[in-house]
């Protein structure tokens, strides 16, 4: 489907599906297996500008938005979810900075985030604080021109590799929601230590560490907006960021077909391609109409957040929602055409469907997602 | 330091077909790409700049949607870019385009090194290289693999040439005329600025009234080389595999020998 891309939209597509096909896909399934962190790839997406596609000019990027980056994030997941991570993570952490930093704030970090010679990465998940976000239990002290920040944050993206972290800690844990504040913190601030490397089921190629704060000082400059605005900032941020997840999910769905496609014209049982059956074609059109449908829903949602609308919270939702569930619907479907081959780790397909379960679960699980769409729905009505 | 890349748009040869009727490449529909061994080139001419100073210059001889492997090497890092398109170019072989791409060196203006790729991937001819060092009348080194320094006061470098064996260590002085090897360097791939300046640099186009070429060299008449026949050769006949410790197969092979051949 034609989707009316500008021209530098284009070649942001482009440069990003050659990326991909040229440098990701050779070493996806060495990464998925290693799982150890792929610089050689972020040096790659880094001197191709791509950490640049959604920040501003003025601060070294290339001007772009959200839809830049779903389009990269796309393309980028078909030949790896877990190292197009590195990319959506980084922007995961910046988008705080750009949505309520100050221009000193901005000038300081976005031009080494835009030219990836730094990445980022957000803390908001604790042990006890998922999709409960208001629970967060790291503190944040004021004592004087610093706060001093005690806590540790879980299942962090980017964790350990990152040098900026945009982290929400609690100012007032008596206000709940409302004593929260968001800091930036940079790696080797005393006091800023790293837990272990999570080991996981998919997106291998990305690394998920603890953050461990005891006792560290941060200068009081570092506060982004202000101080109880902190969940404001994580929920901001989620809106601007989710159609990006709902693209890694995109690109895990079509990556899955591609391979599929190409599996059933060269399989062949009862003596022909199993893709002559008219049981696996109608498997096959499913597959890519829901794809389209997604695709369709993402593009235009980060058309809607990148033209300054206000209310893109229940959108945005519903891009990652049906985006993510579509991804882990299509990536089993896509494992069951491959038969038994597609359950053996020797052929690429699982680690599709075992990249794509993550986008269901992070950047909100797609039960927190629901409850924020009914809650807009409802909201709306009554007004 | 100032440099040169003469490159050429090829078929993607992954991709190429031959018409059994007539032997010749079909074409239509084929994905034109810059000849891969031209992309080591330009790659060496960007990280000698990015360490000298100076820039990059790529020239290349070809109908008018060459201008599309030029932008791509402005999206790689070149500076400047040159199609040499002309009627009268047509039916040039290696000779004639050799002289056609030296005249242009010329009047490119003050270079130190000229680059091109080891061959085409669709003549292989390994001739236009060489051939425009002749007719510029600078030292050439072909098969170059590594550029071990370059002195740009005292206008010399030196290079490992790749030959069967190993290699060679070449000194020259400067300007000279490199073709390289795949083992020189791995090619970047684009940045998307690089490709937003692409978009918009002016390509220069020069035919042959702006380059003064002697109109008896250039084209079809300009070119000895005459394509009598195109025809594809015999596949080979499949070979013999013998089986056993070495005494029984040396003692099978000379049996074979002497039976067959002797």
């Amino acid at each position: 489907m034609d989707y009316l891309l500008t021209e530098e939209q284009i070649m942001i597509r482009d440069l990003a599906r050659q990326i991909a096909k040229e440098k990701i896909k050779p070493v996806a399934a060495q990464y998925d297996v290693e799982g150890t962190f792929p610089w050689d790839m972020v040096k790659v997406m880094a001197d191709s500008d791509l950490f640049g596609i959604y920040v501003e000019e003025k601060y070294g990027g290339t001007g772009g938005g959200s839809m830049e980056l779903v389009l990269a994030v796309e393309e980028l997941s078909k030949a790896c979810g877990g190292i197009s991570l590195a990319l959506a993570a980084t922007a995961l952490g910046t988008y705080p900075i750009m949505l309520f930093g100050t221009d000193e704030q901005k000038q300081k970090y976005l031009p080494d985030l835009a030219k990836g010679k730094k990445l980022a990465a957000f803390a908001l998940t604790e042990a006890g604080a998922g999709s409960d976000a208001a629970a967060v239990a790291t503190t944040a002290e004021k004592k004087g021109d610093h706060y001093v920040l005690n806590g540790t944050k879980q299942w962090i993206t980017n964790g350990g590799e990152a040098e900026v972290y945009t982290v929400v800690a609690s100012v007032d844990r008596k206000k709940g929601a409302r004593g929260a504040a968001c800091f930036i913190v940079e790696k080797g601030t005393p006091g800023f230590e790293f837990g272990k490397k999570e080991d996981k089921m998919g997106i291998r190629a990305s690394a998920t560490r603890e953050l461990v704060f005891t006792d560290c000082k941060i200068p009081k400059e570092n506060l982004l907006g202000k101080e109880g605005g902190g969940f404001i900032v994580a929920m901001k941020t989620f809106d601007q960021s989710r159609p990006g997840v709902a693209a890694q999910a995109l690109g895990i769905a079509q990556g899955a077909l591609d391979l599929t496609l190409d599996y059933v014209k060269e399989r062949k049982q009862f003596g022909k391609a199993i893709a002559s059956f008219q049981g696996v074609q109608f498997m096959l059109a499913d597959i890519a109409t829901e794809i389209e449908a997604a695709r369709a829903l993402i593009y235009a949602t980060a058309r809607m957040v990148d033209s300054g609308a206000k209310k893109i919270a229940k959108d945005s939702a519903i891009a990652k929602l049906f985006a993510s569930d579509m991804a882990m619907k299509v990536t089993t479907d896509c494992v069951q055409l491959f038969g038994g081959y597609g359950y053996m780790r020797d052929y690429p397909i699982e680690k599709y469907m075992r990249d794509a379960k993550i986008t269901q679960i992070y950047e909100g699980t797609n039960q927190i997602q629901r409850a924020i769409i009914a809650s807009n729905l409802l909201k709306d009505r009554v007004s | 330091m100032n440099i040169i890349v003469c490159i050429k748009q090829v078929p993607d040869t992954t991709e190429v077909r031959i018409d059994p009727e007539t032997n010749t490449l079909i074409r239509s529909g084929v994905e034109c790409i810059i000849n891969p061994f031209d992309m080591y080139a330009i790659e060496e001419g960007i990280r000698l700049k990015e360490k000298f100073g100076g820039k990059v210059s790529v020239v290349t001889m070809g109908p008018p949607q060459a201008e599309d492997a030029l932008r791509e090497a402005i999206s790689l890092g070149a500076d400047e870019a040159v199609l040499i398109s002309d009627r009268a170019f047509a039916g040039s072989d290696t000779w004639a385009t050799s002289y056609t791409l030296s005249k242009a060196v010329q009047k490119a203006g003050d270079y130190d090194l000229v680059i091109c790729g080891k061959q085409a991937i669709d003549g292989d001819t390994a001739q236009v290289g060489p051939g425009i060092s002749a007719h510029l009348d600078i030292p050439q080194v072909t098969y170059v693999k590594k550029i071990e320094e370059v002195d740009a006061e005292k206008r010399h470098m030196r290079v490992e040439r790749m030959t069967e064996e190993g290699y060679e260590i070449i000194e020259s002085p400067l300007p000279c005329l490199i073709t390289v090897v795949k083992e020189i360097n791995e090619p970047r791939l684009p940045s998307l600025k690089g490709k937003m300046r692409a978009k918009k640099a002016e390509i220069k186009k020069w035919g042959a009234k702006d380059l003064n070429v002697d109109p008896d060299l250039i084209g079809l008449n300009g070119s000895p080389t005459k394509v009598l026949k195109i025809f594809t050769p015999q596949p080979r006949g499949k070979g013999q595999i013998l089986e056993g410790d070495a005494k029984e197969v040396s003692e099978k092979l000379v049996e074979l020998l002497r039976s067959e051949v002797l």
